[in-house]
C-alpha cells in the first residue's frame, strides 16, 4: 500500500535543510515557495531515506487569487508518496522554476500547463504550446477565459 | 550491437513528416523525423490534433455527467477510465461501494485489460508487417469480449457503465455463464497465439533488442504500465497500491529485463493470462446485493481535493479532482498515461531505422484520445 | 550427357517456328502474342481472386464473396474501379518520367512469358538461351520502379524506390546462382529443354536451389516477407503512392504479373513444367503455377516483414554463400559422376541442404542493430 506521507513528517526534515521554505497545506501536502522548489525537489529525489525518484504528475489549478502547481512523487523502493505544491500570486505572467532537469517526464506536462493555464516555467528547454496552435489567444483553463 | 558510421560521401539529413493521417500511427499523431538515409537522427512529436478540452468541459458538467466524457479519453479501454474517475470522486466524497459492485467492477476492468491488449498486440504486429493476420485473430477475440460488454450495458465502444458509488445496472443472468465460456476459450487462444508467434524468426529479428528503454530512464520519465514492467520495474498499482478489492486476488506481476519491443509484447501476453486468473477468481466469489450505493444524482462532494489512480491497461491512469462543494468539479486533471509514456520516445528511437521507429511506437501502445484529451 | 553438346564448336540450330506450324512465322508469332497477353491478364485476375480469398480464409474471415458467384467477378470490379479513377499527377512530378514508369515496369514482365513453355514446344520463341533472357529482362522492371519513385517528387516514394533497387540488385545473385545449378543438371539454357530433361522434378534434385530461388524470387517481386517497398504501415504505399487511375492499374498488374511470371519460372525450372499424367499439359502448367502462387500467398499471410538491412544481410550473408556451395556441389556431382541415377543425388542433396541450413543459421546474425548517432 502506498503510504502517502503526511505533511508533518516531511516538514520537519525539509525545514531542517531548507529553513522557511516549506509549510503545511492541508493534511497531506507540502507548500513550498517557488524559488526554493528546484532545491527541495532535488533533495526529495536524491536524499537517502527519501528517494522520491518517480514523478506521478504535475498539474495546475486556478484559484482566483493564486495559481497552484501540484507535484506528486513516489518512492518506488519504500512505497511512499509525497505531494508538493507551489503558488504564484500574480495573474499577468506567473512563473515557476522548471523541474525538467530532474525528471525528464516533466517536459510534456509543463508544456501542457503553459499551454492551457499560462504559467511559464523557467529553465524549460522547449517551452512552447503543445496542444493548441501557436497563435491561440489566451489560456483556456483559466477561470476568466471567455466562454 | 552498435556501429559507428563514417561519412565517405557527403550526405545531409532530411526531414520527413510522418502523420498525422497515417495508416499506422495509432490515432492522429505527427512526428517530424530527421533522417539520414534510413537512420533516424531525431524526432519531434507534435500533438494536439485530437484536443477536445475535456478538462475544461469537466468544470461545466455535473460529476455524474462527466462519466461519458471519460469514456472518450482512451477509447480502447473506456471501462478503466470510468473506474478511475469514479474512484477519485468516491475518495473525495467518502462513499463506500457495495460488494457486488466491487466484484463487477473488477471483472469489467480485467476484461477491458484483455480487450486492450488484444488491440495492442495486434497493432504492434501489424506495424511489424504481418499483414493483418495476427490483428484479425486478436480482434476476433476482442469481438467476443465486446459482445459481453454489449450484453451488460448495450454499448460496444463507449460504455458509460460505472457510476459514482457502483455500476449503473446489474449484470444480466446470462452474463456469468457466457463469461465462463469466454475465459475457457481465451485461455486456449492465448496458448495458440503464442505458439504461432513466440519463436517466429522474423518477429525476433524485428523486435528483439530494438528500442531499448533502460530502467533508470523509465523511472525518470515516469513511465508506467507494461512498458515500465518490460524494462524491469516491478511496479503494478494493483499490487503496490491496491484499489477496489484487488488485494483479495492472487495474481503475478510479469516483468522482463531488457526493455525492448519483444519484452513489451511478452509482458502483455503474460498480463492477459494473469487477467484471466483474476476473472476466474472473481467469478466464483461474486455476492448478491445492490450494485450502487445510495448516492444522489447531483452529488456535491465536500470541498477538498483527491487523487486516485488505477492500473489501466496502458499504465497509471489518475484523476486529480478539486471540489468546492458545488455540483460540478472545480478542476479535474487527468494524468495522461499515453502522453507520459511518450516522454522517452526520442531516446528510444535514435539510431534505429524508419521501420523500427514504427514498431517501437506501436509497442508503447498509446491512444491519442488520452494524449490530447 | 547434354553438357557435351554445349561445346562452342557445335552451335544448336535456332528453332523459331516448329516445322509443322501452319501459316509460317508470322501466324505463329501473332497466335502466341495473343495467347500470352490473354494468359497473363486472365491469370492475373485469377491470382488476385485467389490471393484475396485464400488470405481471407487464413485470417479467419471470408474474403470477397459478393461480386458474382463466390466473388469471382471481384478482380473485374477492381479493374473497373481503378480505371474509372481520376488520373492525378502531382505538380512537382517530373512529367515524362512519371508517365513512362508504368510502361517501363510492365513491358518486361510480358516479355518474360515469351520463353515459358506451355506445352512441349509451345512457346513464342524457343531461344536456346531462354533462362538467361529471363534473368536479363526481369531486371529492367526495377528501372521502371525507380523511375516511379523519382518521378513522383515525393520523399516517401523515393525512399521506397531506393529500398527496392537495393533489394533487387542484392537478390539477383543468389537467384542466378540457383538457376545455374539447374542449368548444370539439365545441361541446357533453353526452357523447353530443361522441362524435357526433368524425369525427376528438380525440386527433389536441387532442394537447396529451390529454396534459394523461391526466397530470392519473393524478394525480387516485392512480396511479403520482403514487401517493405510497399509497406502499407510504414510508407503509405511506397513508390506508387502518387499514382492513380490507369497508371496505378499498371503497377497493380505488374505486381501480380511478376508473381505469376516467377511462379511460371519456378514451375518450369523445378516442378517439371507441363509434364504430368492424364490431364492435358497446359492444364498441368496452370495448376502448378497456381500451386506455387498459393505458397507465395501463404508466406505473405503468415510472416511479418523484414527490415531493409536485414533483407540485405539475408541476401549477402546467407543466400549467397549457400548458393555458391550448392553450385559447387552440383558441379562436382555432374562432372565426376555423370552416369549414376539421379535418385542418389536426391538423397545426398537433401542431406547436404539440411546440414547447411541448420549450420549456417546458427552463425548467421540478422541485421545490423542500432547505429550511433
Amino acid at each position: 500500500m502506498t503510504v502517502a506521507l503526511s505533511a508533518k513528517e516531511i516538514i520537519s526534515q525539509l525545514n531542517a535543510k531548507f529553513p522557511g521554505a516549506a509549510e503545511e497545506a492541508g493534511a497531506d501536502s507540502v507548500l513550498v515557495k517557488s524559488e526554493s522548489l528546484p532545491a527541495v525537489a532535488e533533495y526529495l529525489k536524491t536524499a537517502e531515506g527519501l528517494k522520491f525518484e518517480y514523478l506521478n504528475y504535475i498539474t495546475a489549478v486556478d484559484y482566483y487569487s493564486y495559481f497552484e502547481v501540484v507535484y506528486q512523487m513516489t518512492s518506488l523502493e519504500s512505497n511512499r508518496s509525497v505531494v508538493l505544491k507551489t503558488r504564484c500570486y500574480t495573474r499577468d505572467n506567473p512563473t515557476v522554476p522548471s523541474v525538467t532537469r530532474l525528471w525528464q517526464g516533466a517536459d510534456f506536462q509543463e508544456r501542457e500547463i503553459y499551454d492551457i493555464m499560462g504559467i511559464t516555467f523557467e529553465g524549460h528547454p522547449n517551452l512552447k504550446r503543445i496542444f493548441l496552435w501557436d497563435g491561440f489567444p489566451g489560456y483556456p483553463l483559466r477561470k476568466d477565459f471567455n466562454r | 550491437m552498435t556501429t559507428t558510421r563514417e561519412f565517405t560521401l557527403k550526405t545531409e539529413p532530411f526531414v520527413l513528416n510522418i502523420g498525422p493521417v497515417h495508416p499506422s500511427t495509432h490515432g492522429v499523431y505527427r512526428m517530424r523525423c530527421t533522417l539520414d538515409g534510413e537512420v533516424v537522427i531525431d524526432i519531434e512529436p507534435i500533438f494536439g490534433y485530437l484536443h477536445r478540452g475535456i478538462e475544461k468541459l469537466a468544470e461545466e458538467r455535473t460529476y455524474t455527467g462527466f462519466i461519458p466524457l471519460t469514456d472518450r479519453l482512451d477509447y480502447i479501454s473506456p471501462m478503466s477510465n470510468n473506474l478511475g474517475y469514479c474512484l477519485a470522486v468516491e475518495k473525495l466524497a467518502g462513499i463506500k461501494v457495495p460488494e457486488r459492485a466491487e466484484y463487477i467492477r473488477v471483472i469489467m476492468a480485467e476484461l477491458q485489460r484483455l480487450a486492450n491488449h488484444c488491440v495492442a498486440i495486434g497493432s504492434m504486429l501489424n506495424d511489424a508487417g504481418a499483414y493483418f493476420t495476427p490483428f484479425m485473430y486478436t480482434f476476433r477475440e476482442r469481438e467476443r469480449i465486446v459482445d459481453l460488454f454489449d450484453m451488460v450495458c448495450g454499448q460496444r465502444l463507449t460504455y458509460n457503465y460505472m457510476r459514482i458509488g457502483g455500476v449503473s445496472q446489474d449484470i444480466p443472468a446470462e452474463f456469468l455463464p457466457a463469461l465462463q465460456k469466454l475465459v475457457d476459450r481465451l485461455t486456449r487462444f492465448i496458448e495458440e497465439y503464442e505458439n504461432l508467434l513466440k519463436l517466429n524468426e522474423i518477429l525476433l529479428a524485428r523486435a528483439k533488442g530494438v528500442g531499448i528503454l533502460e530502467k533508470d530512464t523509465a523511472i525518470n520519465c515516469g513511465i508506467s504500465g507494461p512498458v515500465a514492467r518490460a524494462s524491469g520495474i516491478k511496479w503494478d498499482l494493483r499490487r503496490n497500491d491496491p484499489y477496489s478489492i484487488y488485494d483479495r486476488f492472487e495474481f503475478d506481476i510479469p516483468t522482463c529485463e531488457n526493455g525492448d519491443c519483444y519484452d513489451r509484447y511478452r509482458v502483455r501476453i503474460e498480463e492477459m493470462r494473469q487477467s484471466l486468473r483474476i476473472i476466474e477468481q472473481a467469478m466464483k466469489q461474486v455476492p448478491d446485493g445492490p450494485v450502487k450505493a445510495d448516492v444522489p444524482h447531483l452529488i456535491r462532494p465536500p470541498a477538498g481535493e483527491a487523487y486516485a489512480h488505477i492500473e489501466a491497461p496502458k499504465g497509471e491512469l489518475g484523476y486529480y479532482i478539486v471540489s468546492d462543494n458545488s455540483i460540478a468539479p472545480y478542476r479535474c486533471h487527468i494524468r495522461p498515461t499515453s502522453l507520459i509514456n511518450l516522454a522517452a520516445l526520442r531516446q528510444m528511437v535514435k539510431g534505429w531505422k524508419v521501420a523500427d521507429l514504427i514498431i517501437i511506437f506501436g509497442s508503447i501502445d498509446i491512444t491519442m484520445g488520452e494524449v490530447d484529451r | 550427357m547434354a553438357l557435351a553438346d554445349l561445346a562452342l564448336n557445335q552451335p544448336l540450330p535456332m528453332q523459331v517456328t516448329p516445322a509443322d506450324w501452319p501459316g509460317g512465322y508470322w501466324w505463329h508469332w501473332l497466335f502466341f502474342t495473343v495467347v500470352i497477353i490473354a494468359f497473363v491478364l486472365i491469370m492475373v485476375m485469377g491470382a488476385i481472386y485467389l490471393e484475396r480469398r485464400a488470405m481471407g480464409r487464413m485470417q479467419s474471415r471470408l474474403g470477397p464473396n459478393r461480386t458474382g458467384p463466390f466473388g469471382l467477378l471481384q478482380p473485374v470490379a477492381d479493374a473497373v474501379k481503378v480505371l474509372l479513377k481520376e488520373n492525378i499527377v502531382p505538380a512537382t512530378a517530373d512529367k515524362v518520367v512519371h508517365w513512362l514508369a508504368p510502361v517501363v515496369s510492365f513491358a518486361p514482365v510480358l516479355m518474360i512469358f515469351a520463353v515459358v513453355p506451355f506445352q512441349n514446344g509451345a512457346l513464342l520463341a524457343d531461344l536456346n538461351i531462354g533462362i538467361l533472357y529471363v534473368v536479363a529482362i526481369s531486371s529492367i522492371a526495377t528501372v521502371g520502379v525507380f523511375m516511379a519513385g523519382w518521378g513522383s517528387g515525393n520523399k516517401y516514394s523515393l525512399l521506397g524506390a531506393m529500398r527496392n533497387v537495393a533489394a533487387v540488385v542484392s537478390y539477383e545473385i543468389p537467384l542466378v546462382l540457383a538457376i545455374v545449378g539447374v542449368v548444370i543438371v539439365s545441361g541446357s539454357l533453353s526452357m523447353n529443354q530443361i522441362v524435357a530433361e526433368q524425369d525427376i522434378p528438380y525440386i527433389l534434385v536441387q532442394p537447396l536451389g529451390f529454396l534459394i530461388f523461391f526466397i530470392a524470387a519473393c524478394a525480387e517481386i516485392n512480396r511479403s516477407p520482403f514487401d517493405l517497398m510497399e509497406a502499407d504501415s510504414e510508407l503509405t504505399a511506397g513508390f506508387h503512392t502518387e499514382y492513380s487511375g490507369m497508371k496505378f492499374a499498371m503497377f497493380y498488374l505488374v505486381e501480380y504479373a511478376e508473381a505469376i511470371a516467377m511462379s511460371a519460372i519456378i514451375t518450369t525450372l523445378f516442378l517439371s513444367g507441363w509434364r504430368g499424367p492424364w490431364l492435358p499439359p497446359w492444364l498441368w502448367f496452370i495448376i502448378k503455377t497456381f500451386v506455387v502462387f498459393f505458397v507465395m500467398v501463404w508466406t505473405r499471410t503468415t510472416l511479418p516483414r523484414v527490415r531493409i538491412d536485414q533483407l540485405m544481410g539475408l541476401a549477402w550473408k546467407f543466400l549467397f554463400p549457400l548458393a555458391l556451395i550448392n553450385l559447387f556441389v552440383t558441379a562436382i556431382q555432374v562432372v565426376v559422376w555423370p552416369d549414376i541415377s539421379q535418385w542418389i543425388f536426391v538423397i545426398v542433396n537433401f542431406a547436404i541442404a539440411a546440414v547447411l541450413i541448420l549450420l549456417w543459421s546458427k552463425f548467421f546474425k540478422l541485421g545490423q542493430g542500432r547505429i550511433e548517432v
